[in-house]
């Protein structure tokens, strides 16, 4: 692997740079664009040279268009107000929910339990409208249609398998004799779960909760069936957004620079966990 | 997997694992409901503007797609799709883990912000590449434009469409394959590498009969993960196109949409997820498999 001649290292250079300039451009250009009058963005040729200007975060944050038309409303910091909402509380959910399940899974051999971990991962790769549509009908008997509460429960398709899978491994990876000797000492199970097991696992707990939160913000099919317009995330609003806002391309561009950026920090942040979170736990980073 | 109850109070301990999966197996429960509704959906006709003509008619739905053709379009570009974006995806990726196997600073950094385009939201990528193709003032129609290829219309044109959402697929996706290959190059044996280079074995040698089957699990294990996700595509094309122009890119799911919200045909609508489920089903029975085995693998190396 040693000898690699000079033009080997010119084409792996230029390879990677057109990679880099590939994976990378977009998300540039996005952003460049979100600093935009709708002139410049107009203007051809596209320039990277231009006085940056704040207006269109200026519109969405008050949310007040102007236009030649006139004054147009708009609720996009709703819809960012909605995905932080309904990600926190579906990933804290699944995180109570499928943290003691973990610990069940991991520690106990009990009738079943391989069956109902392998079912919530099969659920990872239903198709999403598949159990959608019938819902979508059923939430509209119940009530539960258009409220956050119907949400939040059909994210738990999201991040309980992935809270679940990722969680029991580092349970797994923990010697329970640790446990048994704090049992031993007269502790209880809870205690011992919430004292030993717990705080042990913690980075495996953590990562599968910033992995859930991402993919839940991330989500879009789920909000587009059982949402309307004022409980919708950014990926949906977005979506809503492009078409009520016509030709006001600056303020698409920084609608999307804004619904973007929390996941790409998040993603960031917690990047040494990413391979572990996106193989749910079955190759290590 | 050791059992830490304590003899004492076996009965109230063997209950415990039960009480604490509880919550996640009504979880389990409450998507089963809908699951069985759907089957049944499935074998109704079922209008929902005509609510009047609904009866259970076993298969009628799958028997009618048998003769139709719109139905094996869906098919025939699910199955494009899929392969496109599955096949250009693995040899892409699999050439930036190699570019990016050695541990360096650089390589470091450029596969952590190669990782950017996968935490994009799909629907929002999507929106992203919309307005990069467009065709007033969006950066590639103008490249292309100075590349001498006039009228180039991306998503617009039946012609260009499956090629403009693969590459925005390709965009987004790639990056899962680059990473867990490279963690899976990272993680292989140096003997054998170090032997080969020591008996001085082509490289080209090494990289066939030594790197690529060291490398196979992962491999299968990110392609199968991709191809589950690739057959129900929707967040990308949805937003692109609604799977237009025309039914150029009526895959599965999207025109299982549209036949629900649309025309209102709950049992078709039904019928088509069903076929889908059955191919996922099948295909995830093969991950499952591969995926426990690199998972045993990777809590060995721990």
């Amino acid at each position: 692997m040693e000898h690699s001649s000079r033009a080997e290292r010119v084409l792996r250079g230029v390879l990677i740079t057109a990679i880099l300039v590939f994976f990378l451009f977009p998300i540039l250009w996005i952003f460049l664009m979100s600093f935009q009058t709708n002139e410049e963005v107009l203007r051809i040729p596209p320039s990277l040279f231009f006085k940056p200007t704040l207006i269109n975060y200026a519109s969405l944050i008050t949310g007040k268009l102007q236009t030649a038309a006139g004054s147009l409303d708009l609720a996009f910091m709703l819809n960012l107000w909605n995905s932080v909402l309904l990600s926190t509380l579906s990933v804290a959910l699944s995180l109570l929910l499928g943290v003691p399940a973990a610990y069940a899974f991991a520690r106990f051999k009990f009738r079943g339990s391989e069956d109902i971990a392998f079912t919530l991962l099969s659920f990872r790769f239903a198709p999403p409208l598949l159990v959608l549509l019938p819902l979508s009908l059923y939430f509209q008997d119940i009530g539960l249609n258009d409220t956050y509460v119907g949400l939040i429960w059909v994210y738990q398709l999201i991040a309980l398998p992935l809270i679940l899978w990722i969680v029991r491994g580092y349970f797994e990876d923990i010697s329970p004799d640790i446990e048994y000797a704090y049992r031993i000492a007269g502790h209880s199970w809870l205690q011992t779960f919430l004292r030993i097991a717990v705080p042990l696992a913690r980075p495996g707990i953590a990562a599968a909760g910033l992995l859930a939160f991402i993919f839940c913000w991330n989500n879009f099919v789920f909000a587009l069936i059982l949402a309307s317009a004022d409980k919708q995330p950014v990926t949906v609003g977005a979506l809503a957004f492009v078409t009520a806002s016509g030709i006001q391309y600056g303020q698409i561009a920084a609608a999307i620079v804004l619904s973007i950026t929390p996941t790409l920090a998040l993603a960031l942040y917690a990047q040494r966990y990413l391979v572990e979170g996106l193989s749910l736990g079955a190759v290590k980073g | 997997m050791t059992s830490i109850a304590a003899p004492v109070r076996r009965r109230k301990i063997l209950l415990l694992p039960y009480l604490l999966s509880l919550p996640a197996l009504l979880v389990c429960i409450g998507i089963l409901i809908p699951f069985v509704t759907a089957v049944y959906y499935s074998m109704l006709r079922y209008r929902l503007n005509l609510p009047y003509l609904k009866g259970f008619i076993w298969f009628g739905n799958y028997k009618e797609f048998l003769t139709d053709s719109e139905f094996w379009n869906t098919v025939r570009v699910s199955l494009e799709y899929t392969a496109l974006t599955v096949g250009s995806e693995l040899l892409l990726g699999l050439v930036i883990a190699l570019l990016l196997q050695k541990q360096s600073r650089f390589n470091n950094m450029a596969s952590i912000l190669l990782l950017l385009p996968l935490m994009t939201a799909p629907a929002l990528a999507s929106l992203m590449w919309k307005l990069m193709t467009n065709p007033n003032f969006g950066v590639l129609s103008y490249l292309v434009q100075l590349m001498g290829v006039h009228n180039f219309q991306w998503a617009s044109s039946p012609n260009s469409a499956l090629f403009t959402v693969v590459l925005v697929d390709v965009w987004v996706y790639t990056p899962f394959i680059m990473i867990l290959l490279l963690a899976g190059l990272r993680s292989l044996p140096t003997q054998p590498f170090e032997a080969a280079a020591l008996d001085g074995v082509p490289r080209r040698f090494v990289f066939f009969r030594i790197t690529l089957p060291m490398l196979t699990p992962y491999i299968i294990t990110a392609a199968l993960f991709r191809l589950l996700d690739a057959i129900q595509q929707f967040d990308i094309i949805y937003p692109m196109t609604q799977g237009g122009p025309g039914d150029t890119l009526l895959v599965f799911q999207v025109r299982a949409y549209l036949e629900f919200y649309q025309y209102t045909n709950v049992g078709k609508s039904a019928a088509l997820l069903m076929i889908l489920w059955a191919i996922t089903y099948a295909l995830s029975n093969v991950f499952i498999k591969q995926w426990l085995k690199l998972r045993e693998r990777a809590r060995g190396l721990a």
